[in-house]
């Protein structure tokens, strides 16, 4: 067994929370360039103009990107030989991540209860936490900062396996165009597709982490992913929604096996400000 | 297309001259609200009372700011989605005589028919850009319900902010026309 202590994960996450909040990814900075280069409106050019600077003030200055620094959502493998020495996980993320929304002047945007009190937790604590066993001896944390705008925008449909791959692009499409300008586009649009109820729209936030724009290794997938961001194009949304060419940057499907009832369909939005992370340990 | 420099208060001559799609830069005072705010002026108002701040012919800024770092005016700040202030903002604009709101995304016919009616002007901000628009704060006050957090009322003055036209007083939509020009459906 290989030991990582709890003080150790803490302070790796809160490095990796507050850099992720103000330095764009490569991945994601590029799809805006390529984007600002595709555009026929000028108006979309000038908004795509606006979020390249943005992206290099926040890196230069070290400030948020977005104001809206999100729930912190992890998606964590531990390997099945790392023991987690000091405490559990959930509270060494937790603490990371309260750290850096103090230390890293990152927005506290969780309330503590969703109907009745909603007062702000005032750290963005507790953190949304996916931890899948892997072999080996590694701890690999993926960190999303998940603003809620576009998150509102979610959906999930339990279609029928008559309805097929036509139904799923315009399910995804029409939830993408719906949306409109609320989800800041151009969007990164992650789509779930099987297992069920609650595991698709985990299947859905989980196709977030793939870097912006990368082939899917299925295939077939990787056409459904292009006939889904050329639907998508087509609406004419543009940059914020306000008219243009490009609406989406990328969309990338996870599948997993279902019943043989179901054809179950979730789809997750991300802004153009797609924030992500990920370290080793 | 060059952007026209606005100011605030947005005058009535001012307002009408605006049209759905044109670019601006905004300068002068404003104050945020964002949910919990609507919610606590919308009740308020329901009842007969008055607001604790005056909002005749001022702009509200959907935005709740990240905090502010040493030395600096104030944190990363951009609009949030205004869909979710349109079963308020009728009332605002009847009521509290609020000219003008900053936001992204659309609003309901309601709001639609209630911005025409009042001659006010509802403009987008890029969401997303808030170390940009962050740079447009000269001066930040915290004015009403500090126990909000991020949610609290602060009083902003603002130079060159960009933004655009999304709804004229005439009730044009840009987020209806200007998608129109490029769908290939």
């Amino acid at each position: 067994m290989r030991a990582i202590g709890c003080e150790a994960i803490a302070t790796a996450v809160e490095k990796m929370c507050r850099e992720a909040n103000c330095v764009l990814p490569q991945d994601t900075e590029q799809a805006l360039g390529k984007a600002l280069k595709q555009e026929r409106s000028p108006l979309g050019r000038d908004i795509l103009e606006q979020c390249l600077l943005n992206a290099k003030i926040a890196g230069t200055q070290k400030m948020p990107v977005c104001q809206d620094t999100g729930l912190a959502v992890f998606f964590i493998k531990q390997g099945r030989e790392v023991e987690i020495k000091g405490g559990p996980l959930h509270d060494a993320i937790n603490k990371g991540v309260a750290s850096a929304c103090g230390k890293g002047y990152l927005r506290a945007s969780c309330v503590d209860d969703p109907v009745f009190n909603r007062k702000n937790t005032g750290n963005n604590v507790p953190a949304i936490i996916h931890i899948e066993q892997v072999p080996g001896s590694r701890l690999e944390i993926n960190y999303m900062p998940k603003g809620g705008g576009a998150e509102n925008t979610s959906r999930l449909a339990m279609l029928k396996p008559s309805d097929g791959q036509q139904c799923v692009i315009s399910f995804v499409s029409e939830a993408v165009i719906q949306a409109g300008a609320n989800p800041c586009p151009p969007t990164v649009v992650g789509v779930g597709i099987g297992g069920n109820f609650e595991r698709c729209a985990l299947l859905a936030k989980k196709a977030l982490i793939w870097p912006v724009g990368k082939a899917n290794p299925n295939k077939k997938y990787d056409r459904l992913e292009k006939k889904i961001l050329k639907a998508i194009n087509a609406s004419g949304l543009g940059p914020q929604g306000l008219g243009g060419t490009v609406s989406c940057l990328g969309v990338h499907i996870e599948h997993e096996p279902c019943h043989m009832s179901s054809l179950p369909v979730a789809v997750n939005i991300n802004c153009h400000a797609h924030r992500h992370q990920t370290v080793v340990l | 297309m060059k952007a026209k420099k606005i100011s605030l208060p947005l005058g009535g001559a001012e307002a009408s001259r605006l049209k759905s799609g044109d670019r601006v830069l905004v300068s002068g005072e404003l104050f945020t609200a964002r949910d919990a705010v609507h919610q606590k002026f919308h009740k308020l108002l329901t009842a007969g009372g008055k607001l604790p701040i005056d909002l005749k012919g001022q702009t509200l800024f959907y935005a709740g700011p990240a905090p502010a770092p040493r030395g600096k005016v104030i944190g990363s700040i951009g609009p949030t989605t205004s869909g979710r202030m349109d079963v308020y903002t009728p009332l605002l604009l009847a009521k509290a005589g609020l000219k003008a709101m900053i936001g992204k995304g659309r609003r309901s016919p309601e709001v639609i028919e209630a911005i025409k009616k009042h001659q006010a002007v509802y403009f987008a901000a890029t969401g997303g850009a808030a170390a940009l628009l962050a740079q447009t704060v000269v001066r930040a006050e915290p004015v009403l319900f500090p126990e909000l957090g991020p949610e609290a009322v602060l009083k902003l003055t603002v130079k060159d902010l960009p933004a655009v036209v999304a709804v004229d007083c005439r009730g044009r939509d840009v987020y209806e026309e200007g998608p129109k020009k490029y769908r290939k459906l």
